[in-house]
């Protein structure tokens, strides 16, 4: 039987940094989508947000649960779905976080589900200086994705971060 | 390299119905992944439980968020593995997710340990990280998900891969 775990692109993130991670002409011959994660910022403490847009599209939403070392929290957004996987400026040098941001059924007619799994880490002790990080997100477009993008809220990636997006076919 | 991500069977939903079966697993993976997206007729729940036992032999530890607040409960001694608990009528934006690994589900010495994440952005939803047991040392093969109400609609999709360790 066929392997259906297939790399479809990837990128990694060159020595002056990138605000922004994009795949874009992504083929509808996949049932789902996986982007696999290996992220470090310029930018903010224990992680930094980036949000993950589809086609350029505007209409998100969120529901997420984290602990952040120091108590778990949930919350929810009507804009955005966000990203908490790349380690923050301030954290332990040379760690990068980690995401897997899945998207089911991503050529469908539906509006567009995900389910995004985010860790950093940090030898630190004080509060916030790292995050697990779970989060469903949707869009309600119902068009099929051919471009996803993770943008910084601020600052960059920095290099040897990477992106790997693998598509997955169910038969 | 040999192929170690495979499909083994995909259901989507052509009519409401209360319950999806995989049947049959081949016994000849490592690990089960579980996807399923959709959404229910009502505001209900999806449970999972193995080889047709029905029996107080399962039990969850689930950390939710609700997107207020985050909560942990604890079963004990039931009947069922809670999927996940998001499925719903809120719009028809199908945005229930559930992504569910089941490990070493086919060796005969071990009782059956399953890791699920579990959300739905939508009103009324919240997301989940969870894990089951199964206090059998039965190789896995059957699996049933359940609507604990109504149905889950038209459309909702449901497959099953395996993965192998070599």
């Amino acid at each position: 039987m066929a392997d259906t775990y297939t790399l479809i692109s990837s990128v990694t993130v060159g020595a002056g940094g990138a605000s922004s991670i994009s795949f874009s002409s992504i083929p509808t011959t996949y049932t789902d989508l996986l982007v696999r994660v290996s992220a470090r910022a310029t930018s903010g403490g224990g992680w930094s947000d980036s949000t993950i847009t589809f086609n350029g599209g505007t209409t998100y939403s969120s529901r997420y649960l984290y602990g952040d070392s120091s108590a778990a929290n949930s919350g929810s957004s009507a804009s955005a779905i966000v990203t908490r996987g790349a380690n923050g400026n301030s954290t332990t040098a040379n760690t990068f976080g980690n995401s897997d941001i899945y998207i089911p059924n991503y050529a469908g007619s539906n509006a567009k589900s995900v389910s995004i799994d985010d860790v950093t880490e940090n030898n630190s002790g004080a509060t916030n200086s790292a995050i697990t990080h779970l989060e469903a997100g949707l869009s309600a477009s119902t068009t099929a994705i051919n471009s996803i993008t993770l943008t910084l809220g601020s600052g960059n990636y920095v290099q040897y971060s990477t992106a790997y997006l693998y598509g997955i076919k169910n038969s | 390299m040999a192929a170690t991500y495979t499909p083994l069977a995909t259901t989507t939903l052509g009519a409401n119905a209360a319950s999806v079966t995989f049947s049959s697993i081949s016994g000849s993976y490592t690990d089960l992944v579980l996807i399923a997206q959709g959404q229910g007729t009502v505001e209900n729940y999806a449970y999972m439980t193995f080889n047709s036992d029905t029996g107080s032999n399962y039990s969850n530890t689930i950390l939710t968020g609700t997107g207020t607040s985050a909560v942990s409960t604890r079963n004990s001694n039931v009947t069922k593995i809670y999927l996940t608990p998001y499925y719903g009528t809120f719009y028809t934006d199908f945005s229930n997710i559930t992504i569910c690994n089941i490990l070493n589900y086919s060796n005969s010495t071990t009782y059956k340990t399953s890791l699920i994440r579990a959300g739905r952005a939508s009103t009324g939803g919240g997301t989940e990280a969870s894990v089951g047991l199964w206090r059998s040392t039965s190789a896995i093969t059957r699996i049933d998900i359940t609507a604990s109400t109504g149905n889950f609609v038209t459309g909702s999709t449901f497959t099953l891969y395996g993965i192998k360790a070599a």
